[in-house]
């Protein structure tokens, strides 16, 4: 089995490191395998080492420490342009001076492809973005998913081991963008390539990905499938990066099996599920989703801990309902309810009770 | 009318009818919009006036004065006019026409008085070697003629040698006026001496007089026009010209039958006609001829006739070595054609000036917008340190460095790489002036290539080589391509700037490595030759908007960017 993990690796980083100006390491000790095929986003805040990691994996970057592999064999000291990596850029870096057919056909041409095989697969790839219409065109003459779309297929006419793309929809409007999402994703899937995304967008990782990797300060802070990613984060940082989250904060009082007791600063008691505390009487940050937020009693279990709440707000959205609540000294607690027939509008100024489902609650590091 | 009921009229009025838009008020859409933009036109126009007003001032009027006098030509027709339209008829192959002889006597002599004749002289000089001292010693001598007449008539009757007599004879009084002969005249004097000559004239020539003396009239009048509107002189006071003496003897002599004339001194003239033979014979073939034998050549006469037109190509034929003949215009013998090479030297060196100025100015720009900030300022500053230095003071910097006994030679020699008895000519030819100018001109062609190649993101060269293209195929196919509209601006700014080069190739050029320009600045302030020195500038100018266009034929005038 060990045999088969390592020979499905596709894309490794083994202790990665990369410094700048030789004070502070902007990637720490980067640890990252992902088999062929898969769709694999580096998702964190600007700052956080994630296109850092892309560049060192384009070659445009080198690394202060560690080792990247490809395919098995190290590339770090291989150039660029032998590294057979498809690249999509931000601003997309189509040439100017070039249409889109000569753009396209441009890695073919430095391949020393000849000239009927280079018109067939750039006319295969521009039919692949349904844009088989615009090979004449120049690049500036393109709305920009359009010149999306040629940069997309730019990476992969070349039919690249592997495909980068950094923050390819940065520039495009959200409804363009969420479009671009599925067909990138549709393009990926039916074409079976590798590709690793970087993005700050944490909806365009959830909806695209296989394996999301949550960056931060340097350090992958988790590495799962977007469902797990969110439903289970592993820590406070995880848990407040993707998607709306409640945050309190407390002491761990009592730890039985896969519930634990942790009781607030303010002294109110709640049971969560031990996820990565320290230990008894150690602080913790307890995390629970908006949409798992119960004030139906009957939905609770009889012995669950409930808590004493204050509605602030209620945001009537559409779809859903918004109620901003105060509890247990947390002003901006949030709760979204589902507009279904028999929902239960709250007013501003009423006291009700809340709970939830132990496995719900994660505590977390503090 | 009010908004309420118009603006329905006009909606369903404009709409079916699918003709020009109106406005709200019922007025055509483009004029209100006209109207509504007028004031922020003027405003812009105003903004621009002192600009625009100084660049009509100080450069197109110049330019349009520049090229009008390359062909510019009316001093030849003001200066000698009957000369001019006696020669009309004239071939230019056979005999010269006594005519010509009569009308060049009496032209010269009133343009030697106006002292007009030795600039016409120069003028004719640059065409015909030699008029010009022809023109001055001729003006010297004209008075002997007449001077003989004058004392052969006076001892006929002592009263020739009167003004009074002259002028009751001449001056029309109650007698009708050839006023045809006194316009020509006024006509031709104003041309002449370039002066408005108003005033009391105090004369008009009597038609009897000047039907039976031709000549004499002719002349007295143009003395007279001279003397009381350009001297101030009062005509009936003053001795006649030894021209109009000459002129009389030449009138009798011709056989004027003065028998039938009754007016005032009637009794004088018929004395004086019945002593022809104590007059001495004027011929004016043989005055001329007698004042200088090069009156009797042919091709003095054919430069006359050649330049007699107010407008010539004769400057623009010697701008390209050619002269204009009686036969047409033709090549200049081998050995006097100049211009030609000087312009071909002058396009050449240009080109050779700017292509150096690419190769050494590409690594420089592309170095400045890849620099970091801190460095590429330090770089600028020496790029623009040239500047800041008096352009004199660095060609001559260049004379020191290059001549023989110079830097480089001394440091070569010093080398070993250059024996001493053979040291390297670099300066006074075409080497010296390509090294200093592609030097002078250098900061011309890096700031716009680095303007150009500052635009260029750094991710071009990074998706080329992600999609596998080498360091060199980068560069080549997706760098150098977006850099080509700085070397475009660059290339036209340099090559222009080095066509037009002056101080220079003065300097360090020699005479091998001289411009167009040199020779141009020549003709402006040493042989004053401005005709010719204005063709050449326009045809200088012709070259470079012909170049020019070509260029945006080519290229396209679109791809040249300053930054």
């Amino acid at each position: 089995m060990a045999d088969t993990a390592t020979e499905s690796a596709f894309v490794e980083f083994e202790r990665v490191q990369k410094s700048y100006d030789g004070e502070n390491l902007v990637v720490k000790d980067l640890n990252l395998s992902m088999p062929k095929g898969e769709f694999l986003t580096m998702l964190g805040p600007s700052g956080s080492g994630k296109t850092t990691c892309l560049m060192m994996l384009a070659g445009f970057e080198t690394a202060t420490h560690g080792e990247i592999k490809l395919g098995g064999k190290p590339i770090n000291n291989i150039p660029p342009h032998k590294r057979n990596i498809g690249m999509v850029f931000q601003n997309y870096a189509l040439f100017p001076h070039m249409t889109v057919a000569e753009n396209l056909s441009f890695p073919l041409e430095v391949r020393k492809m000849g000239k009927s095989e280079r018109e067939a697969k750039v006319k295969r790839a521009l039919e692949m973005v349904q844009m088989g219409a615009f090979g004449g065109r120049r690049p500036a003459q393109l709305s920009g998913g359009q010149q999306q779309r040629i940069a997309l297929a730019r990476a992969l006419v070349f039919e690249a081991d592997l495909v980068l793309m950094d923050e390819p929809l940065g520039a495009l409007d959200k409804q363009l963008r969420e479009h671009m999402q599925f067909e990138i994703k549709r393009i990926a899937d039916n074409l079976g390539i590798t590709v690793v995304y970087v993005t700050h967008d944490q909806t365009e990782a959830l909806t695209m990905s296989d394996r999301v990797a949550v960056f931060d300060d340097g350090r992958i802070q988790q590495l799962d499938p977007p469902d797990v990613l969110y439903e289970e984060p592993k820590n406070s940082f995880v848990a407040q990066f993707i998607g709306e989250n409640n945050t309190l904060e407390g002491v761990v009082q009592e730890i039985k099996g896969d519930t634990c007791i942790v009781k607030l600063d303010g002294g109110e008691v709640i049971d969560a599920m031990p996820v990565n505390v320290a230990g008894v009487g150690e602080r913790t940050r307890v995390s629970i989703r908006p949409e798992r937020v119960e004030f139906n009693k009957d939905r609770l279990s009889p012995d669950a801990h409930t808590l004493k709440a204050t509605v602030k707000e209620f945001i009537y959205m559409g779809d859903i309902f918004r109620t901003r609540l105060s509890v247990a000294g947390n002003e901006d607690f949030v709760v979204k309810t589902r507009n279904a027939p028999d929902a239960v509008r709250l007013e501003p100024g009423q006291q009700i009770d809340i709970g939830w489902l132990p496995r719900d609650c994660r505590a977390l590091d503090a | 009318m009010t908004h309420s009921t118009t603006e329905p009229a006009n909606f369903t009025g404009a709409a079916p009818k699918a003709g020009p838009m109106l406005a709200a008020d019922g007025r055509p859409l483009k004029k209100s919009l006209a109207r509504a933009l007028r004031r922020q036109k003027l405003r812009a126009l105003m903004l621009v006036a002192p600009l625009l007003i100084f660049v009509l001032v100080t450069f197109i009027a110049p330019i349009a004065d520049m090229l009008f006098r390359s062909v510019e030509n009316q001093i030849v027709s003001e200066t000698l006019p009957e000369t001019v339209m006696a020669l009309q008829e004239w071939n230019g192959e056979s005999d010269i026409p006594d005519a010509a002889y009569d009308a060049i006597y009496f032209d010269l002599f009133t343009a030697a008085e106006a002292k007009q004749h030795t600039r016409l002289g120069t003028r004719l000089n640059y065409e015909q070697t030699g008029i010009s001292s022809l023109f001055r010693t001729s003006g010297r001598q004209l008075d002997d003629i007449g001077d003989d007449v004058h004392d052969a008539l006076e001892d006929i009757n002592p009263a020739w040698d009167e003004p009074a007599p002259w002028y009751q004879m001449m001056n029309a009084g109650d007698r009708p006026v050839d006023t045809a002969l006194l316009d020509t005249k006024m006509f031709d004097m104003r041309a002449l001496t370039g002066e408005v000559l108003e005033g009391d004239l105090g004369f008009a020539p009597a038609r009897e007089v000047s039907d039976l003396l031709p000549r004499t009239a002719a002349a007295y009048t143009s003395w007279a026009i001279y003397t009381a509107l350009v001297d101030g002189d009062i005509v009936a006071e003053e001795d006649p010209w030894e021209s109009v003496f000459a002129a009389l003897a030449s009138d009798l002599q011709s056989g004027a039958d003065v028998s039938g004339y009754s007016g005032p001194g009637a009794d004088m003239l018929a004395e004086a006609a019945a002593n022809l033979d104590a007059l001495p014979a004027v011929d004016f073939r043989n005055v001329m001829v007698g004042i200088d034998e090069d009156w009797g050549a042919l091709e003095n006469w054919q430069t006359i006739k050649l330049y007699s037109p107010d407008y010539t190509p004769g400057y623009f034929l010697n701008s390209v070595d050619m002269q204009n003949g009686i036969d047409g215009a033709q090549m200049r013998p081998e050995n006097e054609r100049i211009y030609i090479t000087l312009f071909i030297r002058t396009l050449y060196l240009s080109l050779v000036i700017t292509g150096s100025c690419i190769l050494l100015s590409y690594p420089v720009a592309f170095l400045l917008s890849n620099l970091p900030a801190r460095s590429a300022n330090l770089l600028m500053i020496l790029v623009l340190l040239p500047f800041w230095t008096s352009l004199l003071v660095r060609t001559s910097a260049w004379k020191v460095m290059l001549q023989q006994q110079g830097v480089i030679n001394d440091v070569l020699v010093w080398l070993g790489l250059v024996a001493d008895d053979s040291r390297l000519v670099m300066i006074n030819n075409q080497t010296g002036t390509i090294i200093a100018m592609t030097h002078i001109l250098l900061p011309f062609m890096i700031l716009p290539m680095y303007s150009v190649m500052s635009t260029i993101p750094p991710y071009y060269v990074r998706a080329a080589k992600s999609l596998g293209a080498t360091n060199w195929t980068a560069f080549w196919r997706v760098y150098f391509p977006q850099s080509i509209p700085g070397i475009g601006a660059g290339s036209i700014l340099v090559f222009i700037l080095a066509i037009g080069y002056y101080i220079t190739p003065e300097i360090v050029g020699g005479t091998k490595g001289v411009f167009i320009s040199n020779r141009i600045a020549y003709h402006i302030s040493s042989s004053l030759n401005w005709g010719l020195a204005a063709a050449l500038g326009t045809i200088l100018l012709a070259v470079v908007l012909i170049l020019y266009w070509a260029y945006d034929r080519i290229v396209g005038i679109d791809n040249v960017k300053l930054g």
